[in-house]
């Protein structure tokens, strides 16, 4: 079990330093070393391989924390089924934006990830899918033009070998710094999207913390089946922008996973431990279909 | 050419309170326009102005984003943010023309989606993604003016186009220059200053191949000389349509999905290949 800590170390030492950063008291005198981490939400310390069996959620307070892209295939994924494509697809500065390419490449050594997706081919219970993953890591999820031309080649990817597709989604939205090409990655997610759904292929759309503006306004909405993260908000407006607009306070639980499933927008709030049954269940369901019906 | 002027100018042109709204232009290209209303699910959005009118002879379903002129009108139309059911509205009609095989023209206007809470309760971000998914397999040519504001989601919502037209001094871009700043540098206020940055004048979206044709204004804003654009603007949407109208109609929905498939700009290592 070594080995797996090991893995997983380099993460864990990253959003170990993300939270103490954020915290207002710097306890790192406290944390000897990567065997325990500090829960950014109830402060209790956590033998990390608990943490990473428990799929980030805190055993002592139950909140979710953020999962990079990699650690999220490995929770949903079967183990080393998962092969990458487009890897070394990266983001360019169509507009010259000032300060963004520092911005990048900031984030690319935070994260150890060339952009914000990550995306390839696995197996959940020897299922074949493709699978496409967003990192809130880096600079927050958000779709530039390297994130819309990785999920449609993924899109493609999935049409052409006639297989099932799992998007993952954490986002804040479209990326400010790409301009209008950011917008129209919206339309070319979509796009392809709309081929994947007339091949007959079934697109499960999972949403976690957070999913909004252009990532929920594309394809991250229109999955045959959307799932959500307990908790997690999802929505189009930034609730200030709202606030703003309305001049009072907004509903308690506003944009929530369970809001939206009260207002009927997604199947199923799901919790985290529990997303790789449910959609192993529901791949299942899909592989069986051809029975059932004539044609 | 006209000199090029800085976006902050533009942006202001675009706002202009006596600029010509979506209404104007329809009154001008179609004179007999029928507006036909309602999502048939929750309500009459009027952000959203949608009817059949014939432009020369020629039959089209007309669908445009209306700001409205007195204050009053302003707050009836929501100031040109849609709802929800404006989009559902949109697209109920987008399809009627597709089954009566007309072609749709769409005229934008918006500052942007409606950022409310019931617009979030009924779902804008379903309502914009599934405008966009129906717009890529509505069997039926599509022509797009941008007459002044292209604010977002909400402009892309009914923005996806066989041909896309803008006006010289409109704007398009993926945030209003004030909500750009307030995120980047958390102050509004530097909404002058970051105009030129992101690239939103209909020159920039021209060069990143968004759009298709630009149309001049009279110098000095469209409000200036409301008529004078008008015939520039109903022949550049005949004469797209007429060519659009020899494409099969297969191969109008290819050729719409690819070109939005080629959008952006990114790079790639070559062993990766």
């Amino acid at each position: 079990m070594d080995n797996f800590l090991d893995k997983h170390r380099s993460r864990v030492v990253y959003f170990q330093e993300k939270y103490r950063k954020r915290g207002k008291n710097n306890h790192k005198a406290e944390i000897p070393d990567q065997l325990f981490s500090k829960c950014p939400f109830c402060q209790e310390l956590i033998y990390t391989k608990t943490l990473i069996e428990q799929a980030f959620v805190c055993p002592e307070c139950g909140k979710y924390y953020p999962m990079s892209a990699r650690d999220r295939i490995d929770q949903l994924t079967d183990s080393d089924s998962f092969r990458e494509i487009d890897r070394t697809l990266t983001s360019v500065n169509p507009l010259d934006f000032p300060g963004y390419n520092e911005k990048l490449v900031q984030a690319q050594e935070e994260t150890g990830e060339r952009e914000a997706f990550i995306g390839g081919w696995a197996k959940i219970d020897n299922i074949p899918l493709c699978v496409g993953v967003m990192d809130s890591h880096f600079l927050m999820g958000s779709m530039g033009s390297a994130i819309g031309e990785k999920i449609a080649r993924l899109m493609e990817l999935s049409i052409k070998r006639k297989s099932p597709l799992l998007i993952v989604s954490s986002s804040g939205g479209a990326r400010m710094q790409e301009g209008i090409l950011s917008l129209m990655q919206m339309a070319k997610t979509v796009a392809l999207l709309t081929k994947h759904n007339e091949s007959g292929l079934l697109f499960i759309s999972l949403l976690t913390h957070p999913t909004t503006g252009g990532v929920s306004a594309s394809f991250a909405m229109l999955g045959d089946i959307i799932l959500a993260e307990k908790g997690a908000l999802i929505g189009f407006a930034g609730k200030r922008v709202i606030q703003q607009t309305i001049k009072e306070d907004l509903p308690d639980g506003f944009q929530t996973a369970e809001f939206l499933m009260d207002h009927g927008m997604i199947d199923m709030v799901i919790d985290r431990k529990n997303a790789r049954a449910v959609i192993s269940q529901l791949l299942k369901f899909h592989e069986q279909r051809k029975n059932h019906v004539s044609n | 050419m006209c000199p090029i002027e800085p976006a902050w100018k533009k942006v202001q042109y675009a706002r202009h309170p006596l600029r010509p709204t979506a209404k104007k232009v329809i009154e001008y290209l179609a004179p007999d326009f029928v507006e036909l209303k309602g999502d048939r699910l929750y309500a009459n959005d009027e952000a959203i102005v949608g009817g059949i009118g014939s432009v020369d002879g020629y039959v089209m379903t007309i669908i445009a984003e209306e700001k409205g002129t007195s204050i009053e009108e302003r707050i009836r139309h929501h100031f040109g943010m849609p709802h929800p059911e404006g989009y559902r509205k949109a697209m109920r009609l987008a399809k009627q023309a597709e089954k009566f095989q007309r072609p749709v023209l769409f005229l934008i206007d918006t500052p942007g989606a409606y950022p409310g809470v019931e617009a979030e309760e009924r779902g804008q971000a379903e309502a914009i993604a599934t405008s966009i998914k129906t717009l890529f397999s509505i069997k039926t040519p599509i022509v797009s003016v941008i007459l002044s504001e292209g604010g977002s989601g909400g402009a892309l919502a009914i923005g996806i186009a066989d041909y896309l037209i803008m006006m010289e001094n409109a704007t398009y871009s993926i945030l209003s220059p004030e909500g750009f700043a307030a995120i980047l540098y958390k102050d509004a206020s530097l909404a002058k200053d970051v105009a030129d940055t992101m690239k939103l004048t209909a020159t920039d979206i021209l060069h990143f191949g968004v759009i298709d044709e630009i149309i001049p204004e009279p110098e000095g804003g469209w409000h200036r000389e409301v008529t004078q654009p008008m015939p520039l603007i109903k022949q550049a949407i005949l004469k797209a349509l007429n060519r659009l109208k020899t494409v099969p109609l297969e191969r109008l929905i290819e050729t719409r999905i690819k070109r939005y498939r080629k959008m952006g700009l990114y790079f790639e290592d070559e062993e990766s290949q």
